[in-house]
Formats: C-alpha cells, sequence, structure tokens
C-alpha cells in the first residue's frame, strides 16, 4: 500500500495517532515541493490535509495536488468549525472535509468512504492479466480457476510484473524494486526467479515473462508485435 | 519480514492447508520432518519451535536436548503430492539453540556461515549439482527395472510415466531441470537441477530426493542415490556446477583469456585441487562412495584439471558462444548421497583459500594421465584423490580448513561417527573375502 501525503509536517499528534491506528501508511510533507520530490513510485494513496494552522498554505497543497496530470485522490481536508466560511468556491480542491477537532473514528469512516469511491481500500484489490488473476488482498494467484502455489518472493515478482505489464525491465531495477535488499541470491536473484515462475505458470504459460535480450524481462505482450530485440526463449546463463 | 510471515498465514488459510511440515537435516544428510497444525503457526514463525534433539544424527548434546526449529518463511511452499482437497505445505527451518543463537550443529547455518564469508569479499557463490540415481524393483536387491514383465507395465511405459512425474512435481515445486536419460548403467538416471544461490540449491538437493524417491514409491519401485549399488556398472555421482558472481558479473570469466577464466577463476580451482583431499570425507561420506571413485567408470580418481577430460576432478566446460558468461567449473567427485549444506560449503571453502591464498593453477591434464606411471604422475604434480573413507577421514582431520569451514561441533561429530562407520566395516568378512580365500586358503 502506498503512503497517504500528509500535511503540515510534522501533523497534528491526534492525526498521526488515528492514522497508525487505522493501518494507513502515511509521509507528511510541509510544501508542494516536499510533496512533489517525495512521491512514491506508484503515486500517492491520498492526502490528508490540516487547514486549522495554515489555510492558505494548506489550499496551495490541495491546489498542487489537483493541477498535476495524475491528481492526487481522495483528498481530505480538516478543517476547524470558524473556518468553515472558507471552504466556499474551493469545492474543486478536496474530495471531503472533516470538522477539526476530530473524532478519530469519524476519521477513519471518512477514509474508509474516499477510498471505496475510488476504488482503493477495502475492496478486494484484483490484478487481472489474460487469466492470470491476483488477489494482493489474499495473496492468492490463479491461472484460469487453478490456484498457483508460490512462495513469498515468486508472489512479489509476479505481482510487480502483473501491476507493470508490458514495460521492460532490468535486472538490477526488479532486485531493488521487488526485493529491495541484499539477498542471498545476489543479481542473479532475478533470473533464478523468473525461472521457477516460468516452471510454475506452465509451458503455455512460461511466455507471458518474456526474456528481453540484453536488457532485462517485459511481463505479457509487447505494444509493437514483431518488434526486434525479443525474445520468448528463456536465456539459460548456467 | 512481517509480510512474508502474512503471505505464509494467509496462504494456509485460504488454500485450507492442514499441516505444515517443518523440515531440517541431520549432519548426516537425512531430511528430517515434523508436522504442525495452522494453529500453531503463528507462533512457530515468530518464536519457533521447541524439539528433543537427542534423536537427530549430529545434534546430540550432554548438556541440553532441547532446541528450536524456527521455519523460514521464505521457503514455504504447498506439497504438491497430497492432491488438492487437504493441502500440505512445507518450511525449511533454522535450528537454534533456547537462548536463540543458531546452533552449530545445523547444515544449514553452516553454510549459511560460508555463504556470508563469501559474500563479505562480495562473492555470490551459485550451483547447480547433476543428480545421478537408480530406480530398482526395491530396496532389498538392486535390480534394475529393464526385466520384462514387470506388473503389467512395460519398462518404457513405466520410466517415461516416473520421468514425468518426477519433472512435473520437480517444477511445481519451483526446482526448474533438465533431464537426461542415462544408458551408462541399467536403469540409471540423470537430472540436472539449474543453478541457483548455493543456500537454495541445498534445499532444492532434500527436496529433489525426497520428490523422486516418492514418485518411484507411488510406482512401487525404488529410487536410491547409492553411489555405487552395482559393481560393474557406472555409479551415481552428483557432478557439481560452480560459479562465483559479483554482482551479476561472473567473477570467473575472463573474454581475453584462452580458456576464458579470470585469475580469480583459476585460483579457486587451485584451491579445489589443493584442498580436494582433505574435502573427500564431506563430498563422499559413506564407504560405498569410494567403490564409485575407481578408474573406468568416468568418476574422478585424479587430482588435476582439464577441459574436456570425463574423468578429470575439476572440468571447466568451454561455453557456447554468446553464453560466455556462463563459465563455471564442474567438481565431479561429490556423489548424491552426500549433505549437500556441508558439501557445498567446502567446495566454496576450498575454492575461496584458493582465491585469498592466489595459489597458481596448475597445467591442463593430458589425456593420457591413465597411461601414466605413478612416478610420471608424481613428477607432474598429479596427486590421487583418497581411495577409502579412512584414507578420507584421517586427510581430513588434519585439516585445518574442513574444521574451520564445518565448524568444531560438526567436525567433531562428523570424524567420530565416520570413524565408528569405518570400524564396523573392517570387521566385517566381505563375499570377495569369501569367495576368493575359502576355497583356496
Amino acid at each position: 500500500m502506498e503512503p497517504l501525503l500528509v500535511f503540515p509536517d510534522p501533523p497534528p499528534p491526534l492525526l498521526a495517532q488515528t492514522l497508525d491506528l487505522a493501518g494507513h501508511p502515511w509521509k507528511a510533507v510541509s510544501n508542494a515541493a516536499v510533496a512533489a520530490q517525495s512521491e512514491p513510485t506508484d503515486g500517492w494513496a491520498g492526502a490528508v490535509v490540516c487547514a486549522e494552522d495554515d489555510t492558505e498554505a494548506a489550499f496551495g497543497i490541495c491546489r498542487s495536488l489537483r493541477k498535476r496530470d495524475a491528481t492526487v485522490a481522495p483528498t481530505l481536508l480538516l478543517i476547524s468549525g470558524a473556518q468553515l466560511g472558507e471552504l466556499e468556491l474551493r469545492e474543486d480542491l478536496f474530495d471531503d472535509f472533516c470538522l477539526s477537532p476530530f473524532h478519530p473514528k469519524e476519521l477513519e469512516a471518512r477514509l474508509r468512504h474516499l477510498f471505496w469511491r475510488n476504488g482503493k481500500g477495502t475492496r478486494p484489490e484484483i490484478v487481472e492479466y489474460g487469466n492470470l488473476v491476483l488477489n494482493l488482498e489474499t495473496y492468492q494467484a490463479a491461472l484460469g480457476r487453478k490456484p498457483l502455489d508460490l512462495t513469498y518472493m515468486e508472489y512479489e515478482l509476479l505481482k510487480f510484473f502483473a501491476t507493470h505489464p508490458v514495460k521492460v525491465f532490468t535486472r538490477a531495477q526488479l532486485l531493488s524494486r521487488v526485493w529491495g535488499y541484499e539477498y542471498y541470491g545476489g543479481a542473479r536473484t532475478v533470473d533464478v526467479h523468473v525461472r521457477r515462475l516460468r516452471a510454475k505458470l506452465g509451458e503455455e504459460h512460461a511466455n507471458l515473462i518474456q526474456t528481453v535480450r540484453s536488457v532485462g524481462y517485459r511481463f505479457g505482450q509487447a505494444r509493437l508485435p514483431g518488434s526486434r530485440s525479443e525474445s520468448t526463449e528463456p536465456v539459460d546463463d548456467a | 519480514m512481517r509480510q512474508q510471515l502474512d503471505y505464509v498465514l494467509r496462504t494456509v488459510e485460504e488454500r485450507g492447508v492442514r499441516f505444515v511440515r517443518l523440515w531440517f537435516t541431520d549432519v548426516l544428510g537425512f531430511l528430517k520432518s515434523f508436522a504442525i497444525t495452522p494453529a500453531e503457526l503463528e507462533s512457530a514463525l515468530e518464536e519457533g519451535m521447541t524439539f528433543d534433539g537427542s534423536s537427530i544424527q549430529g545434534y546430540s548434546r550432554v548438556q541440553e536436548s532441547d532446541m528450536l526449529a524456527v521455519p523460514d518463511p521464505n521457503t514455504f511452499e504447498i506439497v504438491p503430492w497430497r492432491g488438492d482437497d487437504a493441502p500440505v505445505a512445507r518450511m525449511f527451518c533454522d535450528i537454534q539453540n533456547l537462548s536463540g543463537e543458531p546452533f552449530d550443529g545445523d547444515p544449514r547455518y553452516v553454510l549459511k556461515r560460508n555463504l556470508d564469508r563469501a559474500r563479505d569479499k562480495g562473492f555470490t557463490f551459485y550451483t547447480s549439482p547433476d543428480m545421478e540415481f537408480f530406480y530398482f524393483r526395491s530396496a532389498e536387491s538392486p535390480e534394475p527395472l529393464d526385466h520384462a514383465g514387470f506388473f503389467d507395465l512395460t519398462h518404457g511405459d513405466m520410466v517415461s510415466d516416473l520421468r514425468k512425474q518426477t519433472i512435473l512435481m520437480l517444477e511445481a515445486m519451483g526446482i526448474p531441470v533438465e533431464y537426461s536419460f542415462h544408458e551408462l548403467g541399467p536403469s540409471q538416471h540423470e537430472i540436472d537441477l539449474r543453478y541457483t544461490d548455493a543456500l537454495t540449491m541445498a534445499d532444492n538437493v532434500m527436496t529433489f530426493r525426497l520428490i523422486v524417491k516418492q514418485v518411484a514409491q507411488s510406482q512401487g519401485v525404488y529410487a536410491t542415490f547409492m553411489p555405487k549399488p552395482i559393481q560393474g556398472a557406472f555409479g551415481s555421482g552428483m557432478h557439481t556446477h560452480l560459479s562465483l558472481f559479483e554482482g551479476d558479473v561472473n567473477a570467473f570469466h575472463d573474454p581475453g583469456d584462452p580458456y576464458g577464466l579470470s585469475q580469480v577463476g583459476k585460483h579457486f580451482i587451485a584451491g579445489l585441487l589443493r584442498h580436494a583431499g582433505e574435502i573427500t570425507a564431506v563430498t563422499n561420506q559413506w564407504i560405498n562412495s569410494y567403490k564409485r571413485l575407481i578408474i573406468g567408470y568416468e568418476a574422478p580418481t585424479y587430482v588435476c584439471w582439464a577441459r574436456n577430460n570425463e574423468s578429470a576432478l575439476v572440468r571447466v566446460p568451454i561455453p557456447k558462444r554468446g553464453k560466455e558468461s556462463s563459465t563455471r567449473i564442474e567438481f565431479r567427485s561429490p556423489d548424491p548421497a552426500c549433505n549437500p549444506y556441508l558439501a557445498f560449503s567446502v567446495m566454496l571453502a576450498a575454492g575461496l583459500k584458493g582465491i585469498e591464498e592466489g595459489y597458481d593453477l596448475p597445467p591442463e591434464a593430458t589425456n593420457n594421465i591413465y597411461e601414466m606411471t605413478p612416478e610420471e604422475r608424481h613428477a607432474e604434480g598429479i596427486g590421487s584423490l583418497p581411495q577409502s573413507l579412512a584414507e578420507a577421514l584421517e586427510i581430513m582431520e588434519s585439516s585445518e580448513l574442513v574444521a574451520e569451514t564445518l565448524g568444531e561441533h560438526v567436525f567433531e561429530y562428523f570424524i567420530k561417527n565416520k570413524r565408528k562407520e569405518w570400524s564396523e566395516y573392517t570387521a566385517y568378512v566381505t563375499p570377495f573375502e569369501l569367495d576368493r580365500y575359502l576355497g583356496t586358503l
């Protein structure tokens, strides 16, 4: 799960505590520039912006989140009763608001509802590619109706591939994005796991993961069929 | 780590797994297993399961016998042979003392310790063993399947079915293979495991031996990894391909060298050659192992290296064009009845020693080693591998390298256990003696 953007930095202690207890990862930012810099690769899960102390800066953040190509949604605004008038003509900058001081349960419920409306959160996240189905909630993968028996790292690698189809990744990229830490296997681990995944996917589906010679791997079909420098042959380096 | 635990717990729940088998290995390389229920799983993952180690070969200690088996969630796999209605899963365990320290007698820990040493030098160690084995009609006598009239299956059906099932099951367990059919010995087969890091590979070898035996049993036959089951036929080896990588660069490869070998690769081979005698008791740990290491059956007997000589101890296969980075060396003495954790440990340690000390690689062996007189071989500096378990133990006992690699606990237990085996053997009057001596003496 990607983190929520939280403003300001540091956030009010009760807000931090509520998010932690509800199990939402989050990251505090002090302005729009920091928000852009520290954005996770797959984007923010959403934003909780507290307007109590510095209303102008808070709306500034909201605006910057809305202006981008991929807007950050949902955005929840925390605002005191005395500031309600400020919301006028700014309806487009947030998805919902919550009166501050807030009740932790209310904040949690509003977030849950926002995520649900945005198709994130409480509904099981399902990733599908052809007849490969991954349920990110239950960690289960299946081909057609048949469940795949995967180890944790095989599952993580398949999940990464299935959520980033068609793009070509180098071994180093896969190692840092999927493993992210030093592993007994070293850099060759990627090849080894791809081979194991192919074996488990079975002959018919083994070419879901394609070797792009002297670059790395790609999941699924390329946009341009027949383009050069690609191969469905597993490269055997042993 | 938390996520890995979640993955295991969630999968057990979702798939309705009834039992989780916890696997570990004793010092002699036998797979040990006990089952826990899903209810016990979470605490097993977090705290380990207490068990009595006194009945495990090489685990016993005078003071305390209770120890902990801590499952490695990375190794969680659904075991494919139990059917889908009540799936069973397995995990390999690390063994700890009750205090939470790794247990010195755990072969998996011995290998991890040695892999850490390699990693400190920037190396990752990969292995790829060629597993040879025989199918027999039963464990009672080495009777090949080749005789017609076995049940109502013909030999060909039986073998291709065994082969198909074994491969499917291995792949389902995440062990990719290359299969090659052997005609050298009757009913002998070879399955080559595709390379992976040495720890995973040692786990894979343990799984492999179990799967091969289970599939055979399900067909009413018996599979054995005994190194030399039939006198006068080829034995079963576990030729092991070795390579070191620095990051994703093959440390053994040098495009400018006529052999394609880097200095690191040459030192590694030199290390294996120089310490070959010392590590043989570990790579060939049974009395029967030495019945395989004789002249005439493509098993190595002399300590030398060559590019294309099936009898050399170390072979440097010539990489295919365009696959130069697959440069590797093949160590040909180990047999498939070894403890893979310990065998990989000593191979790595011998090679690393060669790198550390910068040993010089002796010249490549010429093809006529067997025609040379012992004096000529001596002049060329070509030694012999130990010819019996007793000789191998004697050399091992004075080896600092092996003592350090295995650790005091395993080293002492191993020597003691194997000496006992040898002394039992020496008391045994063999059919050879009866045949030869009874009628003449």
